[in-house]
């Protein structure tokens, strides 16, 4: 199986201090990964980098085999992101939303038409295709974030937080949303939450400070901890000192 | 095609805003009808209809800035920048989709100023469309403002800047409310330092039908608007490049 992934020394520096340090990572082609970390860790600075929205101040990462540093439009042709924070056009109704972003992907007007019914429908948006988007509730506005992550059909989607600040019912749901997606497109979530990273990802990284940690399973990362569950792991890989791979 | 979906989209957005018309459209009418009431009552000269409209109509496009500025810098602090630089859009459809739908928004906006001052006495001629056209520098100049408002600021701090500052700048800098040859001195000084008082100057100018007056004055206001475009398309790739989006 091809990396979807493969980051080379990857590092990014603010001033004096170390955001990512020299990440080797590699993400399989069709995998959901989870990146897991205490705030700080540095969980979407790697993902600034990795969707060319942040320049890496050394090291390199292929995503679908072209380099974020020498060819961030190739790369951009082929993902999309949702964003930490709830990212929609307020005053677009949810449709005109999709449409936007499909179009801003190189879709024409009416592909982006079809490719809006589509999402709409999958994410359970129908009904409120013509709402604005700032009367819509939180969990909708998150579900619409997302559906305008997916529409361009990206080989690789990267969800930052995607269910922050979102009630149970509501998380649930997009556990469900993102279900469906897995296999087909390779996926980077970031989480604070051990049981969304638990229930969705083919394998965890935890990150600590900047640097990768471990990596594996969820049973793998207990199995090395020697931990009960994955969220005594993460505490145990989180408080030690030193780092791996 | 990208570029016109990105355009379209923040058509949209500064359109469906109530707040923009009423300050855009109604502002600079309520205060073109007071000024005219006063002038009627205490005739001066500088509140006559062909010297007040073309006051007005400058006066107005700095709201032009506030728009635009906010625009940007709410999409900046709503992560929807972020999404947006995620997609494949080059920096200049980035800065030709925010500039383009505001520059006709700009020119409607001056047009109903003085459609208003026909109803109070303004001289229906071809004088008027080529105030128009005189103010298009001054308009670019305000939308080059707001960007670079909206490039640094957040969306509170642009209502500062140009909601209170610029517009208040503009109002009295601009030889608009009273004469600036009545005050004289270091206040005259430094408003024809300033692009405002030169655009009132040079649709004045217009109106009246004295071409040759247009072009000392309205250089002025082209060197402020091609170098504060300049500096706004040089911070905003910046901004873009950097980490703080």
């Amino acid at each position: 199986m091809t990396n979807a992934i493969q980051t080379t020394d990857l590092a990014k520096v603010f001033g004096t201090k170390t955001a990512v340090s020299k990440l080797n990572l590699s993400v399989r082609e069709g995998e959901l990964f989870a990146l897991l970390g205490l705030n700080g860790a540095g969980k979407t600075t790697t993902i600034k980098m990795l969707t060319c929205l942040s320049r890496p101040t050394s090291g390199d990462a292929l995503v679908l085999g072209d380099s974020i540093v020498s060819s961030p439009y190739s790369v951009k042709e082929k993902i999309n992101v949702s964003p930490q924070e709830t990212a929609v056009a307020r005053n677009l109704s949810a449709r005109e939303n999709l449409e936007m972003i499909a179009g801003l992907h190189g879709s024409d007007r009416s592909t982006a038409q079809t490719q809006a019914d589509e999402m709409l429908s999958a994410f359970g948006l129908v009904e409120v295709a013509g709402d604005k988007a700032k009367r819509l509730s939180g969990g909708m506005q998150r579900r619409l974030s997302i559906a305008m992550a997916l529409i361009s059909k990206p080989q690789m989607l990267f969800l930052d937080e995607p269910t922050l600040g979102l009630d149970v019912l509501a998380r649930r749901e997009l556990w469900s949303a993102i279900e469906v997606l897995k296999g087909g497109v390779t996926i980077m979530l970031t989480t604070h939450y051990m049981e969304e990273a638990e229930a969705l990802s083919d394998r965890i990284g935890i990150m600590v400070k900047g640097a990768l940690k471990a990596v594996g399973t969820s049973a793998e990362l207990i199995s090395l901890t020697g931990a009960k569950t994955l969220e005594d792991a993460f505490v145990a890989l989180a408080t030690e000192s030193g780092t791996s791979e | 095609m990208r570029l016109l979906v990105f355009a379209s989209r923040n058509r949209k957005e500064l359109l469906r805003d109530p707040l923009n018309l009423a300050f855009g459209i109604g502002f600079p009418l309520v205060l073109l009808l007071l000024l005219s009431a006063i002038q009627r009552n205490v005739p001066v000269n500088l509140f006559k209809t062909d010297q007040l409209a073309p006051g007005i109509a400058v006066f107005g496009l700095s709201f032009i800035a506030l728009f635009s500025g906010t625009l940007i810098a709410k999409d900046r602090t709503t992560s929807f920048l972020m999404r947006v630089f995620a997609s494949p859009l080059t920096g200049s459809d980035f800065i030709l989709g925010y500039t383009l739908p505001v520059l006709p928004m700009a020119i409607l906006q001056s047009a109903i100023t003085f459609g208003a001052a026909f109803f109070l006495g303004l001289a229906v001629n071809v004088n008027v469309l080529i105030a128009l056209v005189v103010l298009i520098p001054a308009a670019v100049l305000f939308i080059a403002i707001g960007l670079l408002a909206g490039t640094v600021f957040t969306d509170k701090q642009v209502g500062a800047v140009c909601g209170a500052l610029l517009t208040n700048v503009a109002a009295w800098l601009s030889g608009t409310w009273f004469s600036l040859d009545l005050v004289g001195g270091a206040f005259k000084t430094i408003a024809y330092l300033l692009p405002f008082a030169h655009a009132v100057d040079a649709t004045r100018a217009a109106i009246a039908g004295d071409y040759g007056a247009i072009f000392p004055t309205l250089w002025w206001v082209i060197g402020y608007a091609a170098a504060t475009m300049g500096i706004a398309v040089i911070v905003f790739k910046r901004k873009m490049q950097s980490d703080a989006t």
